[in-house]
């Protein structure tokens, strides 16, 4: 475990003090969720927030970052230039590769599970499976430093297109737990019913938080705490149900994203890190292709190249991707041999994962693999590593700890660190 | 000299088998009967001596991608290649062999080509939506055939040379004039389609294409029955349209449901369809007779087939297979 205030990152711009951390997580604990701890505003003043794609299946890194045409394992595609000279990636992302110049590269997976249920949980909690705690997911690990005392929604939104999710806030609480978004519609059971007049709502709200006054002074609790929150949020959410209304973006920016599901996803996600959601986690779903990669690879890459490369551009142009970090991860590669049905396999030995924007190093690629794919042989990393990153990047000192429940619970893997080569 | 013996599907065998180092993805017989071309992973094609099995490549680099699609002029004078890069190539087959042109003819991977009866023209489509016509003399542009709403998987010209029809991802069949201009919509095979709900993808499409004879039947094959997707969780099928309306009127099928995808198709002139298949269940080659939905003969191959293509005597068939040989069955009893 490093000393207290060492900049884990390397640099300064990424320090946040360990004693802050622990302050604040301690403050949190005897004073419920409404002690904000400090962690959460310093990062939160810096406006952070992830946006993170999930290609649900593993998608395959020979037929996206990481292509080797011409080989015995490259299969049928083509690599093509990028924006950034000497970097190439598949034919099937043209769009991304005009905004490679905003993103970075980790070339150099290895060493990851074959299994989905455990590389999902490896990829979404940054630790090796299985461990003897419980801890937090990256979603909710952001959600806890970034959320502002008075941010009116939720810290942490998964709009799910197929797929799991979203990651767990295990002993962070449940304001930190993802909420779901199915569909790109808004959370369920946010709008009012038919019957409820809002006089009628104000008044069943006032009445409730009497009542719950009265009985938390005298039983006052981390349960009731979060009891109360909830209420709040969810009054919270429904004055601001438009702020999940991914129709009320222009006809023209539905036009830009393409009018597929993934489109209207992504574009529902600009909406969200715009009104200033700090971790936002869209899973496109469903790249677990033993049988005709390839063709699964056209279709489904064909759906995700245009929205995505949409929207990093206009995160850029709006001014958002220097405080937004951008991933694209799976929970796996795919293996490099291609079956006898023109599939591929699972395979975590040697694969790719995307990092942009907030605190990356722009047009980097760290890792390396062989000719044919089949091993890492430069900078071999995992999950672990991905996950110190992503905080590094946004802000957070990752090798700091939660307090939680009298005892310290690192945020990250503290056999792990961050991959610093990435790192702006 | 004793006569040949008589076509026994029954019978089918090994006759002669080619091992090239990488999986091969198509193949195709000179109508001529002199050669026998195949094309492989390593983006390359090649051509045997249909008698003697010798191989030599075709001299490159003319594809950067998987030759998807091959098929001989009639006359077995010129060979033509179609490639996942998009790519149409006419090789001419005299010594040496020589690309004769190249265009690149599809903005993404090209699927499937057909050479009109007359050798004239030759019908490409892929997945820009798109089918094309090419004079086969110089590879000049003819035809453009938007329409199709999803990727076009194959092509196939009808035997009276005035007419083709094409089928996509999603089953549905298209008829053109020889001139490119549409005729009608034919139908859909849709037991070779399904969007699978779970892994949010379409699968299925005609991955072969072929008329009867007389032209009054079209067979498309596939994959049907389809429970995952991702895994290719279905077994083959042949869906045999009528081409007077496009209904289907029968639907082939192994009647031991092995998995896989039908990969190649043809109609023996002695009168029944020969298919291929490769997947989960194997490699396999069967043999329908006209009316009946299940197999009369299968015969289990060593590896996935990949292709198709009847000698023009109609006495063997060369199978192209994903172990990386090429091989030919003779449909016959063998003599001792």
């Amino acid at each position: 475990m490093p000393a207290f205030d060492s900049p884990a990152c390397g640099s300064a711009a990424h320090r946040l003090s360990r004693r802050a951390l622990l302050g604040g997580m301690a403050a949190a604990a005897a004073g419920g969720i409404a002690g904000r701890p400090a962690l959460a505003r310093a990062v939160a003043g810096s406006g952070k927030r992830v946006l993170q794609i999930f290609l649900h299946g593993g998608v395959s890194q020979l037929e996206s970052w990481d292509p080797k045409p011409g080989t015995a394992t490259g299969g049928p595609f083509r690599a093509i230039p990028t924006s950034v000279p000497g970097i190439h990636v598949s034919e099937l992302l043209p769009f991304t590769a005009r905004q490679m110049h905003h993103l970075g590269l980790v070339r150099g997976m290895a060493g990851g599970s074959d299994d989905h249920a455990r590389g999902q949980r490896e990829m979404f909690s940054g630790r090796d499976q299985p461990v003897p705690l419980d801890v937090p997911d990256l979603g909710a690990v952001v959600a806890k430093a970034c959320l502002a005392d008075d941010f009116p929604l939720p810290g942490h939104v998964l709009i799910r297109g197929g797929g799991g999710g979203p990651g767990s806030a295990s002993a962070l609480g449940p304001r930190y737990a993802g909420v779901i978004m199915e569909d790109a519609k808004p959370p369920a059971f946010t709008d009012r019913p038919a019957g409820l007049s809002a006089e009628a709502e104000r008044r069943r709200a006032a009445l409730r938080a009497r009542l719950d006054a009265r009985f938390t002074g005298r039983r006052r609790t981390a349960d009731t705490e979060a009891y109360t929150f909830s209420h709040e949020q969810a009054l919270d959410l429904l004055d601001r149900r438009q702020v999940f209304d991914v129709g009320l973006e222009p006809e023209r920016d539905h036009d830009r994203y393409g009018r597929s599901e993934f489109g209207r996803h992504c574009l529902m996600a600009r909406r969200l890190l715009e009104h200033g959601v700090p971790f936002v986690q869209v899973n496109h779903s469903n790249y677990d292709t033993h049988f005709e990669n390839f063709d699964f690879h056209v279709e489904q890459l064909g759906e995700f190249d245009r929205p995505f490369a949409t929207l990093v551009e206009d995160l850029a142009t709006r001014g958002l991707l220097d405080d937004t970090l951008v991933c694209v991860m799976s929970e796996f590669g795919r293996t490099p041999r291609i079956n006898a049905g023109y599939g591929r396999d699972h395979w975590g030995k040697s694969w790719s994962v995307l990092l942009g924007g907030a605190g990356i190093q722009r047009g980097a690629v760290v890792g390396k693999t062989n000719a044919d794919g089949t091993e890492v042989i430069e900078r071999p990393v995992d999950h672990g590593h991905v996950f110190h990153t992503v905080l590094c990047a946004i802000g957070v000192d990752s090798a700091g700890s939660f307090h939680v429940g009298g005892r310290d619970l690192p945020i990250a893997d503290p056999a792990k660190g961050p991959i610093t080569e990435l790192l702006a | 000299m004793a006569d040949p013996a008589p076509i026994d599907p029954a019978a089918t065998h090994e006759t002669a088998s080619h091992k090239h180092g990488r999986p091969l993805v198509a193949c195709a017989w000179d109508p001529a009967g002199k050669w026998i071309a195949f094309s492989a992973e390593d983006a390359t094609v090649h051509r045997l001596t249909a008698a003697a099995g010798a191989a030599a490549d075709l001299p490159g680099p003319a594809h950067d991608s998987w030759p998807w699609a091959l098929r001989f002029s009639p006359d077995g004078t010129r060979l033509f290649s179609g490639g996942y890069d998009g790519r149409l190539v006419a090789w001419s087959l005299g010594e040496p062999a020589a690309a004769a042109w190249l265009v690149t003819a599809h903005d993404g991977w090209l699927r499937g080509l057909a050479v009109s009866p007359d050798g004239t023209t030759v019908a490409t489509c892929g997945n820009d939506r798109t089918v094309k016509l090419w004079r086969g003399a110089d590879g000049g542009a003819l035809a453009t055939c938007p329409g199709h709403e999803s990727h076009v998987y194959a092509v196939a010209w009808h035997p009276d040379g005035q007419r083709l029809v094409s089928c996509d991802l999603k089953g549905f069949l298209k008829e053109w004039d020889a001139a490119g201009a549409p005729v009608r919509d034919l139908g859909r095979a849709e037991a070779l389609w399904k969007y699978d709900t779970q892994f949010r993808a379409d699968i299925g499409g005609a991955r072969t294409l072929a008329f009867r004879a007389d032209g009054a039947q079209l067979a498309v094959g596939g994959i049907t029955a389809v429970t995952n997707a991702f895994a290719g969780i279905g077994h083959p099928a042949v869906c045999l349209l009528d081409h007077a309306d496009g209904t289907q009127a029968l639907l082939l099928e192994p009647k031991e449901k092995q998995q896989g995808v039908c990969w190649g198709v043809a109609w023996h002139p002695q009168g029944f369809w020969v298919s291929v298949a490769g997947g989960g269940g194997g490699g396999w080659l069967r043999f329908f007779k006209p009316g009946e939905a299940g197999e009369f003969h299968a015969l289990k191959l060593p590896a996935n087939g990949r292709g198709l293509a009847l000698s023009p005597d109609g006495r063997q068939v060369a199978v192209a297979l994903a172990d990386g040989t090429l091989r030919t069955y003779g449909m016959f009893a063998k003599t001792a």
